[in-house]
């Protein structure tokens, strides 16, 4: 049969696939709505949650679908639809699709349409290379599940306060990287630009050095972006004091996120 | 048989089974494009390819696996190693349905409320992929127009500010530590960037437990 990266049949293994993971999200969505039944458990509230995190999720979804626009250029749409709807990101992919290309003197940036044995590859190389955590998680999920009960089993306060010291460990490391860029401020020359190199592939995979050139404010736009979407937070949480406010709070996520994303585009104009 | 298994052990159980059915669906994937299109990979480049790519994922993988799944409980994460986009979409989701219900996340209200979220999400990421797929010639022009590029690169940071507020402000005392440490790190540490954020989370999630547990010893908390 011809190869091509849009085959109809590439299509219709990729329809089956992102079927079945979708079918484990609606038996588990199942699973838990009848264990809160069985636990007595508020189903306005439950309702709620449904659609709160339906919609905080829809923006982020929409970012997914330009990393499938973007890598489809080269992969054809079956392959970046399935890597994104299992596991993968849009980094992970580029990485391991351009690892696997250069291998071949191929490159995601190149021109030259993908023959069926580098789309082999690059299949390969990204479904083994991102396959840990989908069996490690049934080989040790368990013990470390059953760790941390242990634990609320000896000492329900401290147990709790693991947690959340686990929730505001990650957290902390995400408010950290919003800063990474921040030094391009005293380390820009008298224009006010930054030299920075970036490891990038060429036409036939080498790779090589670019020198990528950042204005000296542009390290300050995640870290506005996060104080507009956190100064939302605030306002939200102070006018869900209000009784007739309380509704907010299903959307107060969502809302702070969408805001911070909306502040990144004038932000992104004038300090970039 | 089935009614001694309390709920914990069945979404163990299932999520057994479900991953591992995904898992040898995801091989039988490369076997299909081989035998289909008769073609046999390129296993030099391919070994080249796996060496320059698999011991990074590997790593990062169980790294992964060991700080989220305490995060995600059973079910949540179950689903969210087969779904992917684990730290810029399914645990902030999560998080944010715990706060929203003010339940503990290790209780089992906790488990169910974190498995509907993920479940949720999960849900709806695929079916927005899905008609993204679908309209992708129309979809293109406006989901890639320059206009909108920052909204979708700051996605994280528009993400963390919203989500820091809600769990920051009730867990002050043993955030204060952690931030300014990650803070001075990823300002002064050069080669600490959106590569490497994710290594930087087991460590600052063990510094905060450390700071929690010398507080709790205190009794500061």
């Amino acid at each position: 049969m011809v190869f091509s990266v849009n085959h109809p049949i590439l299509y219709l293994i990729v329809g089956l696939l992102v079927a079945v993971v979708l079918g484990q999200s609606v038996f588990f969505l199942v699973k838990a709505l009848r264990r809160s039944k069985q636990l007595g458990m508020d189903q306005t509230k439950i309702k709620k949650t449904i659609r709160s995190a339906a919609i905080f999720t829809i923006a982020p979804a929409l970012a997914i679908v330009v990393s499938i626009a973007i890598l489809s250029k080269k992969l054809g749409l079956p392959l970046p639809w399935l890597r994104l709807s299992v596991v993968g990101s849009m980094s992970y992919e580029t990485i391991a699709a351009n690892n696997a290309l250069s291998a071949m003197g191929q490159s995601l940036g190149s021109n030259a349409a993908l023959t069926s044995q580098q789309y082999l590859n690059v299949l390969l190389v990204m479904t083994v290379s991102i396959m840990v955590g989908i069996w490690l998680v049934p080989a040790i999920g368990k013990k470390l599940q059953n760790g941390m009960s242990a634990l609320a089993g000896r000492d329900a306060k401290w147990a709790d306060i693991f947690q959340n010291a686990l929730f505001i460990g990650m957290i902390a490391a995400f408010l950290g990287f919003v800063f990474c860029d921040l030094s391009r401020l005293w380390r820009a020359d008298a224009n006010g630009i930054v030299v920075e190199t970036e490891t990038v592939f060429n036409e036939v995979g080498e790779k090589v050095q670019q020198a990528v050139h950042h204005s000296n404010t542009s390290g300050l736009i995640p870290v506005l972006v996060m104080l507009a979407s956190a100064l939302v937070m605030v306002i939200c949480g102070l006018l869900m004091r209000k009784p007739k406010l309380k509704w907010l709070s299903e959307y107060a996520m969502p809302i702070s996120l969408i805001a911070g994303m909306a502040a990144a585009i004038p932000l992104t104009a004038w300090l970039g | 048989m089935k009614k001694n298994l309390s709920y914990m052990d069945s979404v163990h159980r299932d999520g057994t089974i479900w991953n591992l059915c995904v898992m040898v669906l995801l091989f039988a994937f490369p076997v299909a494009v081989a035998l289909v299109f008769g073609v046999a990979p390129d296993w030099g480049a391919l070994l080249t390819g796996l060496l320059a790519t698999a011991p990074m994922y590997w790593a990062v993988g169980v790294i992964e696996t060991i700080t989220f799944v305490p995060m995600l409980g059973a079910g949540g994460s179950y689903l969210s190693f087969v779904t992917g986009n684990i730290s810029n979409l399914k645990l902030p989701c999560a998080l944010s349905a715990l706060e929203q219900n003010e339940v503990s996340a290790s209780s089992e209200e906790g488990e169910v409320i974190s498995t509907i979220a993920i479940a949720v999400s999960s849900i709806v990421t695929t079916a927005i992929i899905i008609v993204g797929v679908i309209c992708i010639v129309p979809l293109s022009p406006i989901l890639q127009a320059p206009i909108l590029q920052p909204a979708f690169e700051q996605i994280l940071p528009a993400l963390f500010g919203g989500l820091g507020v809600a769990f920051v402000s009730k867990n002050w005392k043993i955030a204060v530590a952690p931030i300014l440490l990650m803070l001075v790190l990823f300002i002064f540490v050069p080669a600490l960037d959106s590569g490497t954020v994710g290594i930087m989370v087991p460590v600052s999630a063990l510094f905060t437990i450390a700071v929690a547990r010398i507080m709790y010893k205190k009794g500061a908390l």
